[in-house]
């Protein structure tokens, strides 16, 4: 018998997120270098033109606790967020719940009309032949307009008749949103293999049968990953429609607002809101995916 | 039910319809019957399929393909007629013109009496592949009420149908799962379960064991032949295995490439209730032994 040496059995817990931790421990190290680095001049002059004597210890303190730094400290962005988030009223225009919420309703309306028109134009794309060469090109070239270019006039024009508010934006966001959906569900409706299909034939299936029984259920996996990645483009479509609206509220207003008064931490928080909102979409969805999968038989 | 004596009615009209062409009476719509009694379809004499002068060319990138040239054949009900012969001899090729899923250049074909493709819209045969090919998001039970689904049975129907099939092919108990949850082999039992759910008069099966190992094939090949025993119904098998071949069949049809084309049909009269003992018989070796000769006089084994 030789003896083993103990091995060393660390928690689940700790296995699971000791490499998450360390990564971000890492970035935020890297981030207050950068602070320390970019910010150094700007501290230093206001040290200089007031000529008060400054120690390197107070130069180095200097650039993380600046009012407008060209780059906040991990700390200042997350005391900002902290405050705007929970020291007012969730109804305040100062709240950033508030404005969060204002992005995230267009969000939500974008989506909506994104997905299903995505997933309308798949399947006429996928039972029309025609439509299969006349309509793909044009869906790809609509992606290659600059959003941002056309955003104003979307909004004059349905302005115009009368739209405002929400939906422009929303519209806006389902713009940049649909094409994903249109990617994907296009695959998964053809992805049935041959022999699938055949059997639908051999039972003399209607086009209707084909389609509920065999191509949408197909398309579902495809479609949640199509999804996934169009709830994130929607996000940033309904903040792009708040630039140039000049919108009054939405996390857009908001870094709209913070690059007119260079407060920089103020961009930064709501750039971090808008994180939080896109990693909360990407969540219900998954989980949402994880759902149905469990519903259709995926393996666990 | 009520859907079913609609399509015969619907076969009837067409077949007095269709004249000359029809001058004996061969179609065969399954009378309607109480589905716990067995289903022997015996009429000496009518012919499940009746093919002749077949021919088949497929346009390819690189020109044209002949995959059947003048194939005649005769199938009588209650039959299990194998086609074997190498890759490329058109085998698969033609059960799938008797199937409808090709459709010959050159040629007639007669299923139960109509044509291919009112056989397919009327659903007289059950189309088993090589791959079980079920849907993976439906359970073993609702995979073989899809064909049931489509063809309009009612719910109480359905499930009756199901149990019965899932218990002839041994799957009861596991109605509830998922095809991935399943071996390979009773994937395919399941997919000849939902073959027979809706009652087809004709098996089409294109190497259904093809891709099951020995032990799996030999198990398989004798349930296969105790369904067909006990159904009465006409089989055609697609295989490149001379013993499976020798071993299921009443008729062998030996078919050769290039083009496609039948060599030899080798009657093999063994009893209906056979057991996989006889292939060691001397009757059995012979028949093997006619179909490899067949088969090398078809250039088969040339390279």
């Amino acid at each position: 018998m030789v003896a083993r040496p103990a091995e060393i059995r660390w928690h689940p817990i700790f296995v699971r997120f000791a490499p998450v931790v360390v990564i971000v421990l890492a970035l935020i190290a890297v981030w207050y270098v950068a602070t320390v680095l970019m910010n150094l001049n700007l501290v230093r002059g206001a040290f200089e033109r007031d000529d008060t004597p400054y120690t390197t210890g107070q130069l180095i303190a200097g650039t993380m606790s600046a009012e407008r730094p060209l780059l906040p400290a991990p700390h200042q962005i997350v005391q900002t967020f902290a405050d705007d988030v929970f020291g007012w009223p969730v109804t305040s225009p100062r709240s950033l719940v508030y404005h969060g919420w204002v992005t995230l309703s267009a969000t939500f309306v974008g989506f909506l009309l994104g997905a299903t028109f995505g997933i309308v134009l798949a399947v006429l794309i996928v039972h029309v032949r025609t439509l299969q060469k006349s309509l793909l090109p044009w869906i790809i070239c609509s992606q290659m307009v600059p959003i941002l270019a056309v955003a104003p006039i979307v909004i004059v024009v349905l302005g115009a008749i009368g739209l405002r508010g929400l939906l422009p934006k929303a519209i806006i966001s389902a713009y940049l949103c649909f094409f994903p959906v249109v990617i994907g569900v296009v695959k998964g409706l053809t992805s049935p293999d041959p022999i699938q299909r055949d059997l639908m034939r051999t039972w003399s299936a209607t086009p209707a049968q084909i389609f509920w029984k065999l191509r949408w259920p197909s398309a579902v996996p495809f479609l949640f990953t199509s999804l996934k990645v169009s709830i994130t483009i929607s996000l940033i479509g309904a903040i792009v429609a708040e630039l140039p609206t000049g919108a009054q509220a939405g996390i857009g207003a908001r870094l709209l607002a913070g690059s007119y008064y260079g407060q920089t931490i103020q961009i930064w928080a709501a750039l971090v809101a808008a994180s939080v909102l896109a990693v909360g979409l990407i969540g219900v969805v998954s989980l949402i995916e994880r759902w149905v999968a469990q519903l259709m038989g995926a393996r666990a | 039910m009520i859907l079913r004596s609609a399509i015969s009615l619907r076969a009837e009209g067409r077949n007095s319809a269709s004249g000359p062409a029809l001058a004996t009476p061969l179609h065969v719509v399954e009378p309607m019957r109480a589905p716990d009694e067995p289903n022997h379809v015996t009429r000496p004499g009518a012919l499940a399929v009746s093919a002749h002068g077949i021919s088949l060319t497929f346009q390819t990138a690189d020109g044209e393909v002949e995959a059947l040239s003048n194939v005649d054949l005769d199938i009588a009900e209650g039959d299990f007629v194998s086609f074997i012969g190498p890759s490329g001899c058109g085998k698969t090729t033609l059960l799938r013109v008797i199937a409808d899923l090709e459709r010959p250049t050159a040629g007639t074909i007669l299923i139960n009496g109509v044509t291919s493709e009112q056989a397919r819209v009327q659903r007289h045969y059950g189309y088993i592949f090589q791959a079980p090919a079920l849907y993976p998001w439906r359970t073993i039970e609702r995979n073989v009420m899809l064909p049931l689904e489509i063809m309009g049975f009612d719910a109480a129907e359905r499930r009756k149908r199901v149990a019965q099939y899932l218990e002839l092919v041994n799957l009861s108990g596991f109605e509830r799962k998922y095809p991935w949850q399943l071996s390979g082999g009773m994937q395919q039992r399941a997919s000849i379960a939902r073959a027979l759910s809706f009652e087809p008069a004709l098996l089409l099966m294109d190497e259904p064991f093809g891709a099951l190992d020995e032990i799996v094939r030999d198990h398989l090949n004798e349930q296969l032949l105790r369904l067909w025993n006990q159904t009465g119904k006409t089989v055609v098998f697609v295989t490149h295995s001379i013993p499976e071949a020798v071993f299921l069949s009443t008729k062998i049809v030996v078919m050769s490439p290039r083009p496609g084309r039948i060599i030899d049909v080798i009657s093999c009269n063994f009893p209906r209730d056979r057991t996989l003992e006889i292939r060691e018989t001397p009757e059995f070796l012979k028949i093997a032994q006619r179909v490899r000769s067949g088969l090398r006089s078809g250039h088969s084994y040339d390279e």
